[in-house]
């Protein structure tokens, strides 16, 4: 079909899969294996305008590229921040990047969480380790308007006291009067003061008002299974729970095909996902 | 109806001239190493004239017609994605001058091709890779421009093979849409023409170009006969009723672990599959490590890689990448995309090394149907989950 019949060489239009300089202004490291990188534009374009929940794929220089997903807060209209875990090879490169050097970003991509949705409200924010990173831009936004939302809680549940991320962000929420932040670890040294369990296991401690709650979780797969089901016992439907999944992912824009699960593209479908939708699709082994 | 004409086997040469004359770079069968394959055309001497094939499950072979015929044979291992959607593209480069990181994205010239000799499960698998690459919130300007570069002549199949089942897929055996050009191929004793059907202006233009003249009704009736007689020669049939439901709902059947022992993990189906479109990125960078590449390859959902998270593979097991495999081409294809993936070319069990057939799987799993519910069962309960975290 020559829809074109006199082009001999055409520019490419811009390819979805092409990266955009950006300059790591400041590396800050959370916990032994976790780092924040802030994020410029380094061609004066400027960041792309994000959504909660929302990632980018991230290109360090020779090493690869990666899905991050972006834990700055979406009012910042100058710095793209984000959290990773140095797990694979490009995210250990990426834990290893200074300040000044450059790498490729591309995005965002995904479904975004559902803030606006949530409004008027009970808010209840579930994370399991890094799991906060991706949730991180709710609780900006729900604290920056946080008339606009009922009672508002965040549970979060690490391994051990040393994995907790943002930690003089978290007590400075935790001071809020109007925001309940509730901390657990799997186990930890003596000294600790807070709860030990797994996060499900404050779920039926914190106060909210089922019929009118959303939730959002992120956290390792069976962590929100099992995070939902205490959700669901509690009362919250399974249609205002949110979770956001994870997969292997090399284009983000739904041309490699790796983050198939079932139907779902999980780059363009999700991340962020309605419990109701995706639930069927987790209870299959190794779909 | 659309008008047809008449192109005598001694003047197809002038079509490819045509082409050619175009600018266009002319693709078509080919026999090369005891295969028919695609690939660059200088004349119609280049044809696998005279040439047949045989398939079955895991079997392929060339075989002598009894006549002269361009096109007396069915589709080989290859298919135009290698072509619109070629095994490895270079996206970008990047160069890095000390802190500084330059990407240049991949310049490319809209190459001008010609398919010569397009089936019509190909032209339905062609318009299913546009839903993939055209069709969403994102293009691929790359495949774009190959694509609105391409001029498609289709050639309706004279003979289906033992692996056939395009009828069953209505994809075939006629093109009925997205050609520039139609030919059915006619033999009768010393008569050797093409029926020629015009789909584009251009088609048209180009088709005014070579010498050829009005068809007579008979002729056009002799066409439809032949297409006819190639739908009821199908060597496979799909029974395509429900096929999503029926997949969704058979997830854990016991079907899936009989394939596994039999499924290599190969990926041979995936690559000679028209439609299957996944892809891997590879970075390569020169030695002083100044320079880097992205490429983009194609990629098979039947590697251990393909699902690799931090952690380990999602899909670890053969069984659950043949049934992710069969799932995604004749079911989640249909959510995803509005249509079957599959168009039964019959390539994934003519080049299947150990002849697993989908079809006989489709109907096996159709006449054990389980009905699960696996797809809304609570199984909260004791499941591990699919994390390997």
């Amino acid at each position: 079909m020559n829809l074109m019949p006199e082009n001999e060489v055409m520019p490419a239009a811009p390819h979805p899969m092409a990266p955009l300089p950006f300059r790591v202004q400041r590396v800050r490291r959370e916990t032994r294996d976790t780092f924040t990188l802030e994020l410029q534009s380094a061609n004066g374009a400027g960041r792309p305008s994000f959504l909660a929940g929302q990632f980018n794929m991230v290109y360090v220089f020779g090493a690869g590229e990666v899905p991050m997903s972006i834990t700055g807060d979406p009012a910042d209209q100058d710095t793209i921040i984000h959290t990773t875990r140095s797990v694979g090879m490009v995210s250990q490169a990426i834990c290893k990047l200074k300040s000044g050097d450059m790498v490729g970003l591309r995005g965002p991509f995904g479904t975004p969480w559902p803030v606006e949705e949530a409004a008027g409200k009970d808010v209840v924010v579930v994370a399991g380790g890094i799991g906060l990173a991706p949730l991180r831009p709710v609780v900006y936004q729900l604290l920056a308007d946080r008339a606009k939302f009922g009672k508002v809680v965040l549970i979060y549940g690490t391994r051990t006291p040393a994995d907790i991320l943002y930690q003089k962000e978290l007590a400075k929420w935790r001071s809020r009067l109007d925001f309940r932040v509730a901390v657990t670890v799997d186990r930890a040294p003596a000294a600790w003061r807070g709860s030990v369990g797994v996060v499900t296991t404050l779920i039926p401690k914190v106060s909210f008002d089922p019929q009118r709650t959303v939730a959002m979780v992120c956290g390792p797969e069976v962590m929100m299974r099992f995070v939902a089901r205490e959700l669901e016992a509690r009362g919250v439907e399974k249609n205002r729970i949110y979770i956001s999944m994870e997969r292997n992912m090399k284009c983000a824009v739904g041309f490699c095909g790796h983050c198939q699960l079932g139907p779902q593209f999980i780059c363009k479908d999700g991340a962020v996902f309605r419990y109701d939708r995706i639930r069927p699709l987790l209870g299959i082994r190794e779909l | 109806m659309p008008e047809h004409s008449i192109l005598q086997r001694a003047h197809f040469e002038q079509l490819l001239g045509a082409l050619k004359t175009r600018g266009y770079r002319v693709i078509g069968p080919t026999v090369r190493d005891g295969a028919i394959v695609y690939d660059d055309l200088n004349s119609t001497d280049d044809l696998p004239v005279g040439w047949t094939d045989e398939q079955e499950g895991g079997t392929y072979r060339l075989k002598r017609r009894g006549d002269a015929a361009l096109f007396g044979y069915v589709v080989g291992p290859h298919s135009w994605k290698r072509f619109l959607h070629p095994p490895a593209v270079r996206l970008w480069q990047a160069n890095r001058t000390g802190k500084n990181i330059q990407i240049e994205e991949e310049k490319h010239a809209a190459p001008k091709m010609a398919f010569l000799g397009v089936r019509a499960c190909e032209l339905h698998a062609i318009s299913i890779q546009d839903k993939v690459f055209l069709g969403g919130s994102f293009v691929d300007p790359l495949y774009k421009a190959r694509r609105e570069g391409a001029f498609l002549v289709a050639v309706n199949c004279g003979q289906a093979g033992n692996t056939c089942f395009c009828a069953s897929m209505n994809a075939g055996p006629k093109a009925d849409f997205g050609f520039d050009l139609a030919l059915t191929e006619i033999i009768e004793g010393s008569e050797h023409y093409f029926l020629a059907e015009a789909g584009t202006p251009l088609g048209e233009e180009i088709l005014q170009e070579l010498e050829h003249r009005p068809a007579e009704n008979i002729e056009v009736e002799k066409a439809g006969s032949i297409h006819e007689k190639t739908a009821q020669q199908m060597g496979r049939t799909v029974d395509t009723t429900g096929i999503k439901d029926l997949l969704y709902a058979n997830m854990e059947h016991p079907r899936w672990d009989d394939v596994a022992s039999r499924c290599l993990a190969c990926s041979n189906c995936t690559m000679v599959c028209p439609t299957c479109f996944c892809t891997t990125v590879e970075d390569v960078t020169d030695l002083k490590g100044d320079h880097a590449e992205r490429w983009q390859k194609w990629d098979s959902c039947f590697t251990a890689d393909f699902s690799y998270i931090h952690g380990g593979s999602v899909r670890s097991s053969t069984k659950s990448r043949y049934r992710q495999w069969m799932t995604h081409k004749l079911a989640s294809w249909i959510d995803q995309f509005g249509s079957s993936g599959c168009v039964g070319c019959g390539r994934c069990i003519t080049w299947c090394p150990v002849a697993i057939d989908l079809t006989e799987e489709v109907r096996v799993i159709r006449a054990t149907d389980i009905r699960t519910k696996s797809m809304a069962k609570e199984t909260d309960d004791g499941n591990t989950g699919t994390n390997p975290r």
